[in-house]
């Protein structure tokens, strides 16, 4: 069974932000709007933190995309008093949307503020309601969402391999911020098999985890600039 | 002034139930007006979202949580007078009682509204309970927020025992002096209570049952809603003295909640020889006491996170010692300490004006301090890019001031129905003191172990 993992190369990383848009494409994201967002209620599952160093003229912008970590010991699903979030056997951290009641204690415990509610009922102003994907649900008003790994897509790929009966080969399976990255700087796959992409990307000397040191155990491993 | 015989206290704890002013009609008619304003707000809220309220990312929760711990808070008021004093034997505490077990229960029901209006879906709030149903599901029991569904459920129900108990006589006393519908109300409240020797029994031991049961169930209460916090891995919420320090920073708001509401109904049923000032006296000492004590955890909690100076930590700290929360800090500190300690402390000062005012500051100063620690916190999550300022909306607020109102609107229906001193507890009080004085004068070794001059 995989057990996916990403591996982002935080040198290769622009911050052009081409992740966040396909990532809200395919997710049937809503637009919180201008006026919204300044309030702080966009929805990102995926978005790019930028943090400034140095003074002027020495001055450089650092880019992290932060998403989903998928911990294997996920702070916000022990919290939910439903079980509207929980764990896949293959690492995935799920969400049932239809039995969130939006408590946010989930959005609360998360370390890497990676969680989003839907602080109104989502809606598309004509006619961007046609570019909706038909695979991704649309979430309700009051209900939290966040980065899937786009399961949808990890679920096409095994259906498919499963149609030709062979097992989902290295990387087969992209989530759209993968895809579409322009400086391949994300990459995606199975970590429990040594050979994949991810697998050896993870060993290098640049790896480490956001946070490591509160025991998330994520699945995301950010290679560090050079 | 005229003695206390049986047929004034009759009169005078009786009077609201058996008059009415306009000035109950006034206080009914406003509260109701702004409950009726608040629903509306919540209606506004259940169609458009959660959205019309300040809430963000990363304030996921605000002003709602904070009344959620304010008022649970406040609800501490009964258990400690009416539970430990009832335990400890201490004898001021009888006309105190019913008022605090009032507020007790008011505050449960009023806070315990927050969860379900903070709720995304709060029509689905029901899911939080453990029934049996097609799919197989059931609550997550690990969830801090489960813990609060028993906790605040459990404490309830206890809480309205106590209250009810040792509501029977007085009930009963009630039920001989009216007539009509009204006598068979009070008749089938009061489960047909004679007075017999056995009852009374009864009635004793199963007050004192409770209220040796309701003290922990009290404290596990507040400790179980500190835990909605300090079991997160967020800075300045993670910290082990939040279960102790909740539950002092209870009782000591629900102390300033029950002056408050006793000086009150002191002005407004013109119950001077019953609500006296030695009772004001009492309640201002174990006022002062529990300001020492918040004082101390607060002093403790801040003291700790400053001399390790963990970034995520500092973060929030200096935002509350400093930063664009500090007005709120500094304000939080002079309502609960710097100004209650030092008046509280002259016995000179310890007036019923004098007290209730410090009361009142007091429970500003908490209001204040839970806002302190739900909203800094969120608004510095670990990762910096994320952290944002907070500000209200009238959504909120009405809801909040709502809640005020329906607490006035409740307390007020309650006085009118039921004594707000419990009678037959003061009497017997009255009785006690008067057979204690009695069997000391008929005491032979009395004049000579109390005369000062043989």
């Amino acid at each position: 069974m995989p057990h996916w993992g990403m591996v982002i190369d935080l040198d290769k990383c622009t911050g052009c932000e081409a992740c966040v848009v396909a990532c809200r494409t395919e997710n049937n994201v809503p637009l919180a709007g201008e006026e919204q967002t300044a309030l702080g209620r966009q929805i990102n599952w995926i978005h790019v933190e930028r943090y400034w160093e140095g003074e002027y003229p020495e001055v450089k912008a650092r880019f992290l995309p932060v998403l989903c970590q998928h911990c294997d010991a996920a702070p916000c699903e022990s919290v939910c008093p439903v079980y509207a979030t929980s764990h896949s056997p293959e690492g995935l951290s799920v969400m049932t949307y239809n039995r969130c009641v939006g408590t946010r204690f989930c959005a609360n415990n998360c370390p890497y503020t990676a969680r989003y509610f839907n602080f109104f009922r989502p809606a598309w102003e004509a006619p961007l309601e046609r570019a909706l994907n038909p695979e991704v649900s649309v979430r309700a008003n009051g209900v939290m969402e966040k980065c899937s790994f786009c399961v949808q897509r990890i679920q096409q790929a095994k259906l498919d391999a499963a149609g030709e009966g062979r097992a989902v080969r290295d990387g087969e399976v992209k989530p759209a911020c993968v895809q579409s990255c322009p400086t391949t700087a994300m990459y995606f796959g199975d970590l429990d098999d040594a050979e994949s992409e991810v697998s050896r990307r993870a060993e290098s000397g640049r790896a480490f985890h956001l946070l490591g040191e509160l025991g998330t155990r994520p699945r995301v491993i950010y290679l560090k600039e050079e | 002034m005229e003695r206390l015989t049986n047929e004034r206290i009759n009169r005078d704890l009786l009077a609201p139930l058996l008059k009415t002013g306009w000035r109950f009609y006034a206080v009914v008619l406003v509260s109701g007006a702004v409950v009726a304003w608040a629903l509306f707000a919540w209606g506004w809220q259940l169609v458009h979202g959660i959205g019309v309220t300040g809430k963000r990312r990363p304030e996921f929760w605000s002003l709602y949580i904070t009344n959620f711990v304010f008022w649970i808070g406040i609800s501490h008021a009964g258990t400690l007078i009416s539970a430990i004093l009832r335990v400890t034997g201490a004898e001021w505490r009888r006309p105190v009682t019913r008022c605090a077990e009032a507020i007790t229960v008011f505050a449960l029901l009023v806070g315990s509204m927050f969860p379900i209006i903070h709720m995304g879906r709060s029509w689905l709030f029901f899911w939080l309970a453990p029934y049996p149903n097609w799919r197989w599901l059931w609550p997550n029991y690990r969830s801090p927020l489960m813990w609060d569904f028993f906790a605040i459920n459990a404490y309830l129900i206890g809480s309205l025992i106590y209250l009810y108990l040792p509501l029977i006589p007085d009930l009963a006393l009630v039920r001989d002096k009216t007539t009509g519908l009204r006598r068979r109300l009070y008749a089938a409240l009061s489960l047909g209570w004679r007075g017999t020797e056995a009852q009374w029994h009864r009635l004793e031991k199963a007050v004192s049952v409770m209220a040796i049961i309701i003290i922990p169930v009290a404290v596990s209460v507040h400790t179980i809603v500190s835990w909605d916090f300090a079991m997160t891995l967020n800075p300045m919420w993670n910290s082990t003295i939040f279960g102790p320090y909740f539950v002092v920073g209870a009782i000591f708001s629900g102390i300033a909640a029950l002056i408050l509401a006793m000086a009150v109904l002191r002005r407004a049923f013109q119950l001077e020889a019953y609500l006296r000032p030695r009772h004001f006296n009492s309640l201002a000492l174990l006022l002062l006491v529990m300001s020492l004590f918040w004082f101390y955890f607060t002093f403790a909690e801040y003291l700790t996170v400053w001399y390790a100076n963990e970034p995520a930590e500092m973060a929030v700290f200096w935002s509350k010692v400093r930063g664009p929360y500090s007005p709120l800090f500094y304000a939080m500190v002079l309502c609960c300490f710097v100004i209650p300690a030092p008046v509280l402390a002259f016995k000179r000062l310890r007036t019923v004006p004098v007290v209730a005012f410090v009361s009142a500051l007091v429970v500003v100063g908490m209001w204040l301090e839970r806002f302190l620690i739900v909203i800094p916190t969120l608004g510095h999550p670990r990762l910096p890019f994320n952290w944002r300022g907070y500000s209200t909306t009238w959504v909120e607020l009405s809801i909040m001031v709502g809640t005020f109102a329906y607490f006035t609107l409740l307390y007020a229906l309650f006085t009118k129905l039921f004594p707000i001193v419990a009678v037959w507890e003061f009497k017997e009080g009255r009785h006690k003191e008067i057979s204690d004085l009695k069997f000391e004068i008929s005491d032979p070794d009395y004049e000579r172990a109390h005369s000062s001059h043989v």
